[in-house]
Parts: structure tokens; sequence; C-alpha cells
């Protein structure tokens, strides 16, 4: 694997990551609990499809065969998606939601402050502006996980219900292979294994404070990495790509 | 006696072009009107989300996706202005929310029409939009102040929607013949209930000798569709699309369009809950919100259990 290669693969992996948490954000618009939350979650859920789409034209031009952001984004077909399987799983209710954004938030709080130190200069001006964002969606989605934690009995126990179903997903966000090591030994990518510690105390403070816990004895699922993702992620495809794919090649 | 006098002074300030504002005295019938088309419009703002929603998850570029989240996230601010100018007049959000959710309080029977394919997405940003501005433009101008502000911020997005609609018309009318088909039978399906959005001929509609004589509206639906018609059928010339109506013809003496009559059976059908996607809309609305019931239940709670530790404290 060329540098070249490993680059291309790690902006897809951060971009997708960003796009399949928006897409699944965006279903939730005008279905919210609140109209000030819809509007919060529709501006979260542009956030990060902003960011997954200037991430794709940068794998774009780093790829160099002439495929644009959109191609990328509806033309790649489930096994040549590389997001987090934590990213691509269904809202079921609003604890749920807010679960999964909260522990993605977290990661990419820590791993985006690490990527503006990146000597890739894109990635670093990419990670700077992405983490002032992410820096509100952490702050949104931890004081929701405080008022679901701690609010009524029902808040709590679907909250810590989610917690127990998603957890299984965590890990998956911190494998690393061939495309980190030799991004790392670049200084262009991070170490994961450096923001885990951190991302597990700022996760487990945070359900600590709120009546809530980690669950023990998990067993781990793993595959996103090499596009081995959970039966979701067709169907989200599915819906997102099917008008760009049913008239191949026009402008919109 | 007291109360002829109020009225006469309140007139006299509204002719004088003075805004009324929430503490000002005003007659029950002008608080009532006004009560009814500010909240009539928060809910338009609002359960116009649900056919523009209905193509976020497929938009067919990255670029489209965000211009249409941005979108439905501005209508959502925009119903939250006006359910605060509404709420200046004494009544609460949940009252204004109950009365959606039962039937009471209608919104714009626009929204009832489905958004079958992308275009729609186009056509309702050039034409609803565009018709909307027509109405908004001149409530910038409404008697009552917090409206009238609310007016203001919301007219200059809703210009926005509107550009952005006529380019994702201009990108489809320029495309392939498929994309162009596309384009027409959208503007074919949107072209009356757009015209309709003015409301019923002036000499039908019950409440607008009020809203002119108290200067909440300044011009008459006729006025406002006259105006619409000839602002666009140039700009649908420009895109090579054809307006869906055969009476449809320049009239040099008036220099406006001549055009037919919109389906006036079909409008009061609406009106009355039978438009294609009534229900949907009602349901989906009370589906969310009885979903969100124990959302909003929890953040009640915590809320109150922060306040007593600060007391405490
Ligand atoms: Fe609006
Ligand atoms: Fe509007
Ligand atoms: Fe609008």
């Amino acid at each position: 694997m060329t540098t070249q290669e490993a680059l291309f693969n790690y902006c897809l992996r951060l971009a997708d990551n960003h796009l399949i948490l928006g897409h699944r954000l965006s279903e939730l618009s005008s279905k919210g609990p609140l109209l000030e939350e819809d509007i919060a979650c529709t501006n979260i859920s542009l956030d990060l499809i902003g960011q997954a789409n200037a991430l794709l034209q940068y794998a774009s031009s780093v790829e160099n065969k002439g495929r644009n952001e959109d191609d990328l984004a509806f033309l790649r077909h489930e096994r040549h998606f590389y997001n987090s399987l934590l990213s691509e799983q269904p809202n079921h209710d609003f604890a749920f939601t807010m679960v999964k954004q909260f522990l993605i938030d977290a990661f990419n709080f820590y791993l985006f402050d690490e990527l503006k130190k990146s000597k890739d200069l894109t990635i670093s001006a990419l990670a700077t502006k992405g983490h002032k964002e992410i820096t509100y969606h952490l702050r949104h989605s931890s004081t929701w996980i405080d008022r679901l934690g701690l609010g009524t009995d029902e808040s709590n126990k679907r909250t810590q219900n989610a917690i127990n179903e998603l957890w299984r997903f965590t890990d998956d966000m911190f494998v690393m292979d061939e495309a980190d090591k030799i991004l790392i030994s670049e200084a262009i990518a991070i170490d994961l294994n450096t923001i885990k510690p951190k991302w597990h105390n700022t996760v487990n403070a945070a359900f600590e404070k709120a009546n809530l816990k980690i669950p023990e004895k998990v067993w781990m699922q793993y595959g996103s990495k090499q596009g081995k993702h959970t039966e979701h992620l067709g169907f989200l495809l599915a819906e997102m790509q099917h008008l760009h794919r049913a008239y191949p090649g026009v402008k919109w | 006696m007291e109360n002829a006098l109020s009225e006469k002074a309140f007139q006299d300030k509204i002719d004088a072009g003075i805004s009324i504002e929430p503490k000002d005295w005003m007659p029950e019938t002008y608080r009532k009107h006004l009560i009814r088309q500010i909240s009539q419009h928060a809910h338009s703002e609002i359960i116009g989300m649900q056919p523009e929603g209905n193509w976020i998850t497929r938009a067919p570029s990255l670029r489209r996706k965000m211009v249409l989240l941005a979108k439905v996230q501005d209508e959502a601010g925009h119903g939250l202005y006006l359910y605060s100018a509404a709420e200046s007049m004494g009544i609460s959000r949940d009252e204004l929310l109950d009365q959606l959710h039962t039937g009471k309080a209608k919104y714009s029977s626009i929204f009832n029409y489905p958004t079958l394919t992308w275009a729609d997405i186009g056509a309702v940003g050039w034409l609803v939009d565009g018709a909307a501005i027509m109405n908004q433009v001149m409530l910038q101008r409404t008697s009552y102040g917090p409206y009238a502000r609310a007016m203001v911020r919301i007219c200059k997005e809703e210009s926005f929607h509107q550009r952005q609609g006529f380019e994702i018309m201009t990108v489809l009318a320029e495309g392939t013949p498929e994309q162009k088909e596309m384009a027409q039978d959208s503007l074919n399906r949107w072209w009356w209930p757009s015209l309709m959005m003015f409301g019923p001929p002036d000499e039908e509609s019950p409440n607008s000798a009020n809203a002119l004589k108290w200067k909440i509206k300044r011009e008459g639906n006729d006025e406002l569709r006259q105006r619409f018609v000839n602002q666009t059928v140039p700009q649908a010339e420009i895109l090579g699309l054809t307006i869906p109506d055969k009476d449809l013809k320049w009239n040099e003496a008036k220099k406006g369009y001549d055009f037919g009559t919109p389906d006036w059976a079909e409008f009061k059908n609406v009106i009355s809950g039978n438009g294609p996607c009534n229900k949907e809309r009602i349901t989906n609305k009370i589906h969310s919100h009885k979903e969100g019931a124990w959302v909003r239940e929890a953040a009640e709670a915590y809320a109150a259990k922060k306040n007593k530790t600060l007391i405490a404290a």
C-alpha cells in the first residue's frame, strides 16, 4: 500500500463516519420531540454532511482518478464504505440517537483535536474547522445524556437500554490497520490507542454523573475498516443512492 | 362607550401607520384574527417541513442535500419565530399545537399535496416559496409589531429558498429529456395549488375586509395572485416549461396576464381535510409529538431537579 492509497482510504473513513452519522440524523428532520431539538439535530446533521463533503473532495483529489465527491458518496457500494458500525445503527428512539451521537461525538472530539497537528495540511485545516463544530455537538449530546439519565425513570431506562445495545459497536471505532500504520509513521494520522483512554474516561464520567453505566462483558463486533458492515448500511445506501444512480451521469 | 372610544383610538393609530405592540389595547376581534392568522402561518411552516423533508435522505447530490437540510431548518426557525409572535398575544405553544393536532387550526393547504419526485423540491421552492413571499413582503408592514418583525427576518430566507428552487428547476430543464419531463410534470401538478395559496377570490373571502381595515393585510387575494402570475410566467419561459393553463395570455391593456380560474371546489375539498396528504401530515405530526412525550417529560423533570439543587445550595 502506498502512502497515497493509505491517505485516500483514511479520508474515506473520516468522511464516511460523518456522512452516515449525518444521514441517520437527517432521517429525524421534522420528527423531533421538540421544535428546538428538531432545529438542533438538523443543524448538526448539516455540519456532519458538510464536513463529509469537504473530506470527500479531498479524497477525490488524493485519488486523482476523476471521481468527484458525489461519485464517492453515491456510486460506491456497501463493501467500499468505511464508516464505523456504530454510525450506521438505526435511530430506534431518541435515547438511541443521543447515545450514538454522544459516543461518536466524544470519539470525534479527541480524534479531530489530534488531527489538527497532522503533517498533512488539508487534514489539519479540516480538523481545525471540524473540531469547533464537534465541540458544540459533544456539548449538545452530553447535555442530553445528563437530562435523559437523570430525568425520569423511563428516560433513564431507555438510555441505559440504548447503551447496552450499542456498546458492542464501540471498539470497532478504534481498530487500526496498515493504512493507519503508514500514515502514523508520516505523522499524518494519529494512533487511536492514544485517544482511547481519554474517550473512555469522558464517556464513563458522563454516564456516572447521569446515573448510567457501561455494561460489563460485552462481546465486541468489528469489521468497518474492511467494509464489513451490519445489515443496516445496505438499506441506508439504497435510499441515499437510488435517485443518483437512477439517472447515470446527469447534472443535479 | 369606553370600548367605542378605544376602538376609535385604535383605528386612528392603525390609520396613522403606528404599529400595535403586545401591551397596547386592541379589540378582541383583532386579537382573535391575528392569533388565527399567525398560528396558521406558523403551522404552515412546520407542516411544510414534511413534504420537503421527504427528499432529504434521497437528495441526488451532497450539495443539494445540504441546501435542502438548511432550508428545512430555516422553516423550523420560521415556525419558532411565529409561535413566539402568537404567544405574545397571550396563547401558549401547547394550546397552539393542540389546535393543530385536533384540526381546529388550519395550515396552508398547499402542503397537503405530495412531493412525488425530486423536481417537486425545485417546484416547491420556486412556486410555493415564491407565492409565500408575495404575501410576506406585504406582511413586513403588517400592523402588529411582533408579526411584522418576524416577517422581516423570514422574508430574507424565503427569497433565498425561491432562488434555490428555481436553480433546481433550471438544472432539470436544461438536463436530459427525462429530467425536463420531470420538471414539467412537477410544474403541472404544483401550478394550480400555488395559485390557490392566495386564498379564495376577495368577494368570497370572509376575513378579507377586516384584515384590510386593520392593515393586517394591505392587498387583496386577487391582487397578489395577479402579481404572482405576472412574475412567474416569464420565469417559466426562461425555463422553457409550459404553464398548464390554456387561458393564459398577455393582456396589453392591463399590462398583466389573463389566466384561468383555479378549481375552487378542489381548494375547499383540500381545506376541509380531503387533500391527498391531509391525513398523513397530521398523523405524522401527532405521532412524533407522542413519541417525544417521554423526552419532554425527562427534560422537564431534569430542569425541576436542577432548580431544586440550586435553591438548596
Ligand atoms: Fe418559511
Ligand atoms: Fe412562510
Ligand atoms: Fe421557505
